[in-house]
C-alpha cells in the first residue's frame, strides 16, 4: 500500500487526473498480452512530459517503488506486468509526439507512446518509409517496439526494430537524463547505449526520446504464393532463394494444421491437403523486382512447389495476404485461449522444427498451429486450449518448455520477437551460460542498483 | 451493498465468453472512448477483465467496474476489429443486465425507461405535448440546421443543440397506414422508430413515398414501442422486455414480408438482439421473434436490394454530400454500399468521401446523455471530418446519428445540413 503523502507527491508531478489510484483503474492495468497471472500495479502514473517523466523515474526509486514503464501493453512475454512489491505503472500514451521528421537526414525523433502504425502513416506522408511492422503496430508504441526490440513480417530484408534506432534519451534510474547515438549516419562516440537499451524490456532505463532511421520507400514489389507438398522442400526453397541472392522483403510460412484452422474460418480456398505454403514478397525498383521474382519462381519450380500463385496486380496481392493476416484470427477463434509463441530456428532448421512441433501436438495431446516468418526462422507455434482448463493446461506449458529445448536444441533462440519478459526468463541461461547471467545481473545492479526497473524481467533469479 | 459474491456467479455465466479474448489490445486501435481518455478501463479489453475479475471476486470494488461497464458507447468496432472474434456486445449487453439490476437502477434512469419509453402511449403523449409548448423553453440555434438551444439552464439539456420535435410526429399525423401491396408485390411493416417518429418525420416520410412510388403496400400499426435498445443498453431488461412483448404482440399477426425501418439501431436491434436475448421467454413467443427478426431490414438495404433500385452515377458537380456509416447499420448490418448508391442517383448531388466515414459520432444513445463530454469530444472528430471534406450535406442511416451531428455542426455555426440518405433518394422521385 502506497502512503497517502507519496501518492500526493505524485499527484503534484503529473496533475490528479494522471494517478489512477481506484482498483478498477489499477486492475486494469494487470496484465497484458501474454497468458499470465496478473499482478495490480499499487498506483498507475500518467506524465505528459519530459520533465514530469524524470520526475515520477527519481520518485519511485526514492520509495523503493519498482517502475514498470506500459505503452499499449501488447507484448507477448508479460514485460508490463507490474511488480508484486508495491509497483508502480508508468504510461507512455501522455507522451505521444513526434519530434521531428528529417526529409533530408532520414530521421525521426519520436517520444515513447507514439502509436508504431500513425509515425508509419506520418512518415509515408512524407514519401518516407518506417520498415518495422509488428502485428500489433496499430496499437503498439515505438517505445514498445524498441524495449522489446519488435519485429514484423519485413524482418529478413529490413530488420527489426533495433536496426532503426540511431540514438535516444532515457531516464537513469535517479531521473537524469542520458542520451547516446545521434541524429548522423555514423556516430562510434562511446558505449553503444542504444543498442544495449533495446531489447533491455525496460529493465535499465526509461525512454524519453528516440531517434529512428527512416528509408526510401521500395518503388515496386511483386507477391506469390507457393504450395508443397513436404516441409523440407518448402524448407529447400527458402534457402534456395537466398542462394540466389535474392533477399526478399516477407517470406511467410504456413503450415497444413495451421492452414485448416484458416480455411476453416475463412474459406479462402487454401491447398489444405498440401503440407506447406509460402507466401513471398519482393520489392526494390521495378526492374529489380522483376528479375527478383523471376528468379524465385525458377528456386520454387526447382524445388518442388506444386503449384505458384503470382499476383498480377494490388488486389490479387491483397487477396494472396489476407491467408497469412487470417492466421491469427482462425487460430484464435478455434479454442477459447490462444497461446503464441515465437521460438526461432536457422532457416535451414524449419523442416526438423516444424516436425518437432507436431511431434510435441501429439506427445500432449494438444492444438497447435504453425505459421511465421520462414526468412528468418521466427516461427509461431499457436497453441489453442482452455486456459480454465487445468490439466489441458498443465499439458500446454510442458509442450511449451520442450518446443524451446528443441529450438534450443537445433541452435535457435527462445525468443525471435516477443522478447522474454517472465515468460521466458527461466530459459536464459540454458541458452546462453551462467557467465552471461552473472555478467547481466552485475550490469542491472550497477545500473539500478535497487532493482526499481521492471524488476523479474528478462534475467532469472532476480 | 450488493453481495458480491451473489453478483459474481451471476456474471460467471459470461465465462464461455469472455475467455475469448485474448487481451491483445487491437480494440485500443477503434474504440472511440479510448482514444479519448486513453485509459484501460475504457477500452474492451480493460472491460473484460474486470468483468472477468468480479465475476471470480478479484475486485471488491463493484460501482468501480459498473461504471466503467456504462462507459461504452456499444458502437461494435472493437467487436467488428477483434481478432478473437469476442461476443463484445453480448457480453457487455449481458453483464450490464446483470450488474445494472443488481447494484441497482438509477431511480431517472427507471422512470425515463420504465414510465416512460417503456409505455408508448403515455410516451407519445408527453412528446405530442411537448412538440406544442417546445417554443417555450427553446430557441433557434442554426436556420439550415433547425436546431434549437435551451433558452433556460437545464441539466437535462445542457448546452446541446438539437434537433426540436416535429410540429406532428408520424403516429398522430397518419395513424395507421394500412396500403395493400402494389406493383411491387411486396408489403412491408413500417418500424419508423421513435427518433423518426417524433423528430426526423422528413425521414419518414421520404420513406413512404418511396413505398408509394414503388408500389409497396404499407402496415405501419399506430400502436408501436421503441424498439428496446436504450433499456437494454441501459441494462433494464424489465423495460426492454416490456416493449419487445407489446412490439411482438402487435407485429406478429401482420401480413407483410419486411421489416424496414429508416434506424439501423432499430433495425439491428430487431434483428440481431430480440432474437439473441429471447432465451428467457416461454417458445410460443420466441418463435415469434425469430419470424418477425428474420423480415428486418434497413431501408438502404430495402430500396437497393429488394426493390433492385440501380444506382447510376450521377453527373459530377453537384452540391457535395458526404455519408456518415452510423455504427449499427454498417458494424452490424453489414450496409455501407446501399446509402452510397441511393446518394450518387440524386443528380443535384455529387458524393466525397470523409476521412474516418465509419467513425462512431459519439452518440451512442443514452452515452450521449450520461457522458455528454465524452460524447462531445468523439462528435468533435467526427465534425471535424465532415468540414474537411468540404461537403455541404452530410448525411447517414441514422436518426440518432443525425441528433449528434446536428449538435455538433451548429455549435460550430457550420453551413452544413443534415440529411437521412433516404431523403436525398426520395427527392428523385
Amino acid at each position: 500500500m502506497l502512503s497517502e503523502s507519496l501518492i500526493k507527491e505524485f499527484k503534484s508531478i503529473v496533475g490528479d487526473e494522471n494517478v489512477f489510484t481506484t482498483e478498477a483503474d489499477r486492475q486494469s492495468y494487470s496484465y497484458d498480452s501474454a497468458v499470465l497471472e496478473p499482478v495490480v500495479p499499487a498506483l498507475v502514473v500518467r506524465p505528459t512530459n519530459s520533465e514530469q517523466l524524470g520526475k515520477v523515474v527519481a520518485l519511485c526509486n526514492e520509495n523503493n517503488n519498482p517502475i514498470t514503464v506500459r505503452g499499449a501493453g501488447t507484448n507477448l512475454s508479460g514485460g508490463t506486468i507490474p511488480d508484486k512489491r508495491d509497483g508502480i505503472v508508468v504510461l507512455t500514451n501522455g507522451l505521444n509526439k513526434i519530434l521531428e521528421i528529417n526529409e533530408q537526414d532520414l530521421y525521426a525523433v519520436v517520444q515513447p507512446g507514439v502509436v508504431t502504425a500513425k509515425f508509419a502513416a506520418e512518415v509515408a506522408k512524407r514519401g518516407l518509409f518506417y520498415p518495422p511492422d509488428p502485428g500489433s503496430q496499430a496499437v503498439s508504441t515505438l517505445g514498445g517496439n524498441v524495449a522489446e526490440n519488435a519485429g514484423g513480417l519485413r524482418g529478413l530484408k529490413y530488420g527489426v526494430t533495433k536496426d532503426y534506432v540511431m540514438g535516444m534519451e532515457f531516464f537513469d534510474v535517479n531521473g537524469q537524463l542520458v542520451k547516446t547515438g545521434s541524429r548522423t549516419v555514423k556516430c562510434v562516440t562511446g558505449y553503444n547505449l542504444a543498442g544495449l537499451m533495446a531489447a533491455s524490456e525496460g529493465t535499465l532505463g526509461v525512454f524519453n526520446e528516440i531517434i529512428l532511421k527512416l528509408t526510401p520507400p521500395p518503388a515496386a514489389s511483386k507477391a506469390m504464393m507457393a504450395v508443397f507438398d513436404d516441409v523440407n522442400k518448402a524448407s529447400e526453397a527458402v534457402a534456395g532463394i537466398i542462394a540466389a541472392h535474392v533477399v526478399p522483403c516477407t517470406l511467410e510460412f504456413m503450415d497444413q494444421a495451421c492452414m485448416r484452422y484458416v480455411e476453416d474460418f475463412t474459406k479462402a480456398g487454401l491447398p489444405v491437403d498440401s503440407a506447406a505454403i509460402l507466401l513471398i514478397e519482393v520489392d526494390g525498383h521495378p526492374a529489380q523486382v522483376a528479375d527478383e521474382a523471376e528468379t524465385v519462381v525458377k528456386v520454387l519450380e526447382k524445388t518442388g512447389a506444386t503449384k505458384i500463385v503470382v499476383a498480377k496486380d494490388a488486389a490479387e496481392k491483397l487477396k494472396l495476404w489476407e491467408a497469412r493476416r487470417n492466421a491469427l484470427p482462425s487460430l484464435a477463434r478455434a479454442r477459447p485461449t490462444t497461446v503464441l509463441e515465437d521460438a526461432t530456428v536457422p532457416r535451414s532448421q524449419i523442416p526438423a522444427m516444424v516436425a518437432a512441433i507436431n511431434n510435441i501436438a501429439k506427445k500432449y495431446d494438444i492444438q497447435i498451429g504453425t505459421f511465421g516468418h520462414a526468412g528468418d526462422g521466427n516461427l509461431h507455434p499457436t497453441i489453442l486450449c482452455d486456459k480454465r482448463d487445468t490439466k489441458e493446461f498443465h499439458r500446454v506449458e510442458a509442450a511449451v518448455d520442450e518446443i524451446f529445448d528443441v529450438a534450443l536444441s537445433l541452435k535457435g533462440t527462445l525468443s525471435g520477437e516477443h522478447g522474454i519478459g517472465m515468460a521466458k526468463s527461466k530459459w536464459m541461461e540454458k541458452e546462453t551460460s551462467r557467465a552471461t547471467i552473472e555478467y547481466s545481473l552485475n550490469m542491472k545492479k550497477a545500473i539500478d542498483p535497487k532493482n526499481i526497473l521492471n524488476p523479474g524481467k528478462i534475467i532469472a533469479g532476480r | 451493498m450488493a453481495d458480491l459474491n451473489k453478483l459474481a456467479k451471476m456474471l460467471q455465466e459470461l465465462d464461455d465468453m469472455m475467455v475469448a479474448c485474448m487481451k491483445c489490445g487491437m480494440c485500443q486501435a477503434v474504440c472511440p472512448v479510448f482514444t479519448e481518455t486513453m485509459k484501460e478501463a475504457d477500452v474492451t479489453r480493460g472491460k473484460i477483465a474486470l468483468l472477468e475479475n468480479l465475476a471470480h471476486e478479484m475486485i471488491r470494488d463493484a460501482d468501480g467496474v459498473q461504471e466503467r461497464l456504462n462507459r461504452c458507447l456499444l458502437c461494435g468496432s472493437c467487436a467488428a476489429n477483434c481478432p478473437s472474434g469476442v461476443k463484445v456486445m453480448d457480453i457487455f449487453l449481458r453483464g450490464r443486465t446483470i450488474v445494472n439490476t443488481y447494484m441497482g437502477l438509477s431511480p431517472v434512469k427507471k422512470a425515463i425507461l420504465r414510465g416512460m419509453v417503456g409505455n408508448p402511449k403515455l410516451f407519445n403523449m408527453l412528446l405530442d405535448v411537448g412538440s406544442k409548448f417546445q417554443g417555450i423553453f427553446t430557441s433557434q440555434a442554426n436556420e439550415l440546421l433547425g436546431s434549437s438551444c435551451s433558452k433556460f439552464l437545464s441539466p437535462i439539456i445542457g448546452d446541446r443543440h438539437f434537433s426540436p420535435l416535429a410540429k406532428q410526429s408520424l403516429h398522430s399525423k397518419y395513424g395507421t397506414i394500412d396500403i395493400p401491396t402494389g406493383k411491387s408485390g411486396i408489403r412491408v411493416l413500417f418500424f419508423p422508430g421513435c427518433v423518426a417518429d417524433k423528430m426526423y418525420t422528413k425521414a419518414g416520410e421520404a420513406c413512404l413515398k418511396v413505398f408509394r412510388h414503388h408500389g409497396v403496400g404499407v402496415w405501419m400499426p399506430a400502436a408501436q414501442a421503441c424498439c428496446g435498445i436504450p433499456a437494454l443498453s441501459a441494462g433494464d431488461r424489465v423495460a426492454y422486455d416490456k416493449m419487445v412483448k407489446f412490439n411482438v404482440n402487435i407485429f406478429a399477426d401482420g401480413d407483410y414480408d419486411y421489416i424496414v425501418a429508416p434506424c439501423g439501431s432499430c433495425i439491428s436491434t430487431i434483428h440481431e438482439l430480440w432474437p439473441q436475448f429471447a432465451g428467457e421467454y416461454p417458445e410460443d413467443l420466441r418463435n415469434k421473434i425469430d419470424r418477425i427478426a428474420a423480415k428486418a431490414m434497413d431501408i438502404n438495404k430495402f430500396v437497393v436490394d429488394v426493390l433492385g433500385v440501380k444506382p447510376a452515377e450521377a453527373p459530377k458537380g453537384g452540391t457535395k454530400v458526404t455519408f456518415h456509416d452510423s455504427c449499427h447499420l454498417k458494424k452490424s448490418l453489414g450496409v455501407a454500399t446501399q446509402p452510397r448508391d441511393l446518394i450518387r442517383m440524386n443528380p443535384n448531388y455529387e458524393l466525397v468521401e470523409m476521412n474516418e466515414a465509419d467513425r462512431c459520432c459519439g452518440c451512442g444513445g443514452t452515452f450521449n446523455l450520461y457522458h455528454y463530454d465524452l460524447s462531445k469530444k468523439i462528435g468533435e472528430r467526427k465534425r471535424e471530418n465532415i468540414v474537411a471534406s468540404e461537403a455541404k450535406i452530410v448525411s447517414t442511416g441514422c436518426p440518432a446519428c443525425m441528433m449528434q451531428m446536428t449538435d455538433m455542426l451548429s455549435q460550430h455555426n457550420d453551413s452544413v445540413a443534415v440529411k437521412h440518405s433516404i431523403e436525398i433518394y426520395a427527392e428523385t422521385l
